[in-house]
């Protein structure tokens, strides 16, 4: 250990981003230690919004705890349903209607949508940028209409569950949801005016931020961040569930592991998931939507154990969930992307970049402290 | 400044063209948001189409609802009165409640915004609190949604050409795997339990069966019935009738499901082992019981448990009264009363046999041999026609007829029966009949909807071939030279609503008889007790209504330690499961007698 002269102790200061602070993104804290405005060492706390999800969830039978499951993240309750709901599908063996698998890509789809919409916010407004978050957050209420109209609720669906879909489309929503499409896509240009094509985006994060590509995959990352680093690993590519198999889509990938290609990355996704919701629409097959699971009450799964991954908007997360064969689970654990993202790469990223840039950083990685502390 | 550096500055600029764009939002409350078809907001009961099952509360994790009593609702068979109701501090609006309503009636509504100081405002009954709401409903309860199974698994039974072709038991009973099935569809709501005359732990053993628990189930069902494979076959399962999946669908197989259960003992050690009760040491008390029916069976047993000296005095040569002589045998096996009955005897129930009371023992000689008596001596007695020609030959007494084929009998009955009646016991007949190989035509003053009688006994009675001719009122036996039954005269009769209300009554069509040819005639149109056996000092303390004694809520006649219960006792109804309430409220009202005496 190499002893700092009283001088050099002098210099560096503590600083705490959050659990109060408008550019954090959620109840968490960034614990840092600045020489000037240089970052010298940083460390994620947590511990602000511990919830027990998953000690919670083993006291519900397999049912009660979708209503539990959409509160781990705000931004992307359907993921987290979908890969639960799957999860327990792979346990029983149950089998998922065709038009239910379509449905639930559709849904997920929207969610990464309406959640990349307000990324965008928090994206251009730790650049100072606030416009653009009005826009886009505006532009989300469109995508959460259809979702009330398809779910009856905005946020917290509760929509995807074992054996389907909760409710059919109803009348009208699939032309609704492409007229709705259409507009977004129009609106992207717009954005890209107010981000992309801003100078003020473009230095603040090229060059910022930067994941290694030769580290990316052995620290764990995962989602938009990978994909920013050059590699295109993308589950539902790579292990496709749902009706991602049968559709055509493309996974962006940008080079340079900055801050500057996980919002590309993130702009195309969205181009790339209305592609995919358009598909799955003009595709949706008829039949069930619902493959009907006994009575919730007396459910009981079979004795196992299942690990099921899904992409979500920040990334790879899984469910490592295992049955006793009663009507609760007996283990629940959520492996988030977020997790890595927000605690290991974070703090390995940010030594030697700005103070001004430790906000702006985060945002582009996609923390959500729900997800870290189950 | 580089060029590009410039276009960066200049675009963003566009921006300024939205300025006159209109906004997302909408000015409350000048403008309305237009809610959504399936909208989740505060929720609307249906108060009337409620049965207060309680489902809502049981799935809410939220603890959000509680089953409290509203103003002007009584509780009721099948309701238990109680009303959800719902805070909303702790409502996620997740809509579990909704699509586990068993009834339909909780729905939620397009209503979401409330304003107050008070928090309790925020307790709400729906339905009471939000009459409007029933306008309002967005997200429904329908059946197709429901997380509710409403089809019941079908029961497997014999082809009716099979059927009537000898007395082989006609319904199959479950599978293992169809009793899970079946079993896991109960909400575990114990609407039915209060139904139940003995109050059985349905849903307990309902959840025993579908966690693949069948020994703890028949443990949980021997608790207060020490008869249930009995009534598992032929029970006249009122819990059934409130079920609350009843409202919209098939009502759970409560009956089948005990069926499978106790089946799963196969005989009266198996029972032992299973059940093994507590059988507490002998207290030197004696009890006699009169009549080895149901009622006194069940006395006898749990008095047996209690540690008392039980003997049971029954006129015939087999246990079991009118299940072992009124039922017939493809509804319930010999073997599966004597499996049971032996299971008692095992417990330390003494029967003596052909011992009819006032015949080879008096009643007086029990009375003071024993501490105490219970009487079950049941309805032996069918009541006549009352009808010219009835002492014609070939005429029978339903009770008397069915008793003779459960004998082992097989009374020639000629080739065509006129069956008289409506309830269980005419069914019994006719079907008995049609197993005989005659022709079977039975006639009701009303209409078949109107019959007493099971459902399925009627659907059964019909796929066998039995012709049931409505609103047939008999007036004449027509007699051969010799005195045997040659035909029937009967009248169509009207139902003519009575003037006070109540059940429309048939009224004879004038010139409308009609004979039909028959060599036999049953009379199933009930019985009555026979009391020949009391004392007259006795017979002057007890306290008779319609031809039955009056027993009070404690089955204790007018008559020191004298108890009785069964279908001879004036409470409810006349069944055999009523009958084992009996019994089993007798004896625990034996027992906290001589606990009483003894303290």
């Amino acid at each position: 250990m190499i002893m700092k002269t009283t001088s050099e102790r002098n210099k560096q200061t503590t600083l705490f981003i959050g659990p109060q602070h408008p550019g954090i993104t959620g109840n968490m804290m960034v614990k840092l230690l600045v020489e000037g405005d240089t970052v010298v060492r940083a460390e994620t706390h947590i511990g602000y919004l511990h919830r027990a999800f998953e000690k919670l969830i083993e006291q519900r039978n397999w049912l009660q705890s979708f209503t539990l499951l959409c509160r781990f993240c705000v931004p992307e309750p359907d993921p987290m349903e979908l890969t639960y709901a799957r999860a327990v599908e792979a346990i029983e063996g149950r089998e998922v209607p065709p038009r239910a698998k379509y449905i639930r890509t559709i849904v997920a789809e929207l969610a990464r949508i309406q959640s990349f919409l307000l990324w965008y916010g928090g994206q251009a407004g730790s650049a100072g940028l606030y416009t653009l978050g009005q826009w886009t957050v505006g532009d989300r209420n469109y995508i959460l209409d259809l979702f009330e109209d398809l779910t009856g609720a905005r946020i917290y669906h509760m929509y995807i569950w074992p054996g389907g879909v909760r409710r059919d489309l109803p009348k009208g929503w699939a032309d609704k949801t492409r007229r709705v499409l259409d507009y977004l896509e129009k609106r992207l240009d717009d954005y890209n005016r107010l981000l992309f094509d801003n100078a003020v985006f473009q230095k603040r994060a090229q060059g910022v931020g930067i994941i290694p590509k030769d580290k990316a995959l052995e620290w764990g990352v995962t989602g938009p961040p990978l994909k920013g680093t050059g590699i295109g690993n993308d589950v539902r590519k790579d292990e496709p569930y749902c009706a991602y198999g049968e559709l055509d889509f493309d996974i962006p990938v940008y080079e340079g592991g900055d801050v500057w290609a996980r919002a590309l990355v993130r702009r195309d996704e969205i181009k790339q998931s209305i592609r995919i919701i358009r598909q799955a629409l003009d595709k949706m097959p008829g039949g069930s939507y619902y493959n009907r699971i006994p009575n919730p009450m007396k459910w009981r799964l079979p004795a196992g154990e299942a690990w099921v991954k899904t992409e979500s908007v920040r990334g790879e997360i899984g469910f490592y969930v295992v049955s006793d064969g009663t009507e609760k689970p007996r283990r629940v654990h959520l492996r988030g992307a977020a997790y890595t993202h927000g605690i290991s790469v974070l703090e390995k990223i940010l030594p030697g970049q700005n103070i001004a840039d430790v906000s702006f950083i985060l945002n582009s990685l996609g923390a959500c402290p729900p997800e870290m502390e189950r | 400044m580089s060029i590009i550096d410039l276009k960066g500055l200049l675009v963003p600029l566009g921006a300024l063209k939205q300025i006159a764009k209109e906004p997302h939002t909408i000015k409350y409350p000048d403008q309305t948001k237009e809610i959504s078809e399936r909208y989740r907001g505060f929720h609307y009961n249906d108060l009337d189409l409620c049965i207060g099952c309680g489902n809502c509360s049981t799935i809410c994790m939220n603890e959000a609802i509680d089953m409290v009593e509203v103003e002007d609702i009584e509780g009721k068979p099948g309701d238990s009165g109680l009303r959800p109701r719902i805070d909303y501090g702790r409502c996620c609006y997740c809509a579990l409640c909704v699509d586990v309503c068993p009834s339909g009636s909780l729905s939620m509504t397009a209503d979401f915004i409330k304003v107050s100081e008070d928090a309790f405002d925020f307790l709400m009954i729906p339905g009471k609190d939000n009459p409007g709401g029933k306008d309002k409903i967005t997200f429904d309860a329908s059946t197709d949604t429901s997380l509710n199974l409403f089809e019941r698994v079908p029961m497997r039974e014999l082809p009716p050409e099979e059927r009537v072709q000898s007395f082989a038991e006609v319904f199959l009973g479950y599978t293992e795997e169809e009793a899970r099935i079946e079993a896991s569809r109960c909400i575990t709501c114990g609407l039915c339990t209060e139904n139940c005359p003995v109050h059985m732990h349905i849903p307990e053993y309902i959840n025993a069966i579908s966690r693949g628990d069948d020994e703890e189930a028949i443990r949980i069902i021997y608790d207060n019935n020490d008869l249930p494979e009995m009534c598992g076959k032929v029970c006249t399962r009122r819990c059934e009738d409130v079920c609350a999946l009843q409202v919209r669908g098939e009502a759970v197989a409560i009956r089948w499901l005990k069926r499978y259960a106790t089946e799963r003992a196969e005989n009266a050690d198996m029972i032992r082992r299973i059940v093994n009760p507590e059988i507490r040491e002998p207290n030197g008390i004696k009890v006699g019981i009169i009549g080895a029916g149901p009622a006194g069976l069940t006395a006898g047993y749990y008095l047996a448990l209690k540690g008392y000296d039980i003997t049971i005095y029954e006129a015939k040569s087999e246990p079991g009264g009118m299940i072992m002589y009124g039922i017939p045998k493809y509804r319930l096996p010999y073997d599966s009363i004597q499996k049971q009955v032996d299971y008692m005897k095992s417990i330390g129930v003494k029967i003596h046999f052909n011992t009819k009371v006032g015949k080879d023992i008096s009643f007086d000689e029990i009375y003071n041999k024993h501490d105490a008596v219970f009487m079950g001596v049941g309805l032996q007695k069918g009541y006549t026609l009352g009808i010219e020609g009835e002492d014609a030959e070939g005429v029978w007494a339903a009770v008397d007829f069915l008793g003779l084929v459960n004998e082992g009998k097989r009374p020639d009955m000629g080739k065509r029966v006129v069956v008289v009646g409506g309830g269980d016991v005419s069914m019994d007949s006719s079907r008995v009949s049609r197993r005989l190989g005659a022709e079977v035509v039975q006639l009701y003053r009303r209409r078949i909807v109107d019959m007493p009688a099971d459902d399925e006994e009627i659907e059964g009675a019909l796929e066998e071939g039995v012709q049931i001719i409505e609103k047939a009122i008999p007036t004449r036996v027509i007699k051969d030279e010799k005195g045997r039954v040659k035909g029937m005269e009967y009248v169509r009769a009207e139902l003519v609503p009575p003037e006070g209300g109540g059940r429309p009554r048939p009224v004879p069509i004038k010139g409308s008889e009609t004979v039909i040819e028959c060599d036999s005639i049953i009379a199933a149109i009930g019985q009555k007790a026979d009391f020949g056996l009391l004392p007259e000092k006795v017979q002057n303390s007890l306290t008779f209504e319609r031809g039955k004694i009056k027993v009070d809520d404690e089955r204790r006649t007018g008559y020191p330690k004298l108890w009785a219960g069964g279908d001879a006792v004036k409470y409810g109804r006349v069944d055999a499961i009523s009958a084992i309430a009996d019994g089993f409220y007798a004896a625990e009202s034996i027992d906290a007698y001589f606990m009483q005496v003894k303290a």
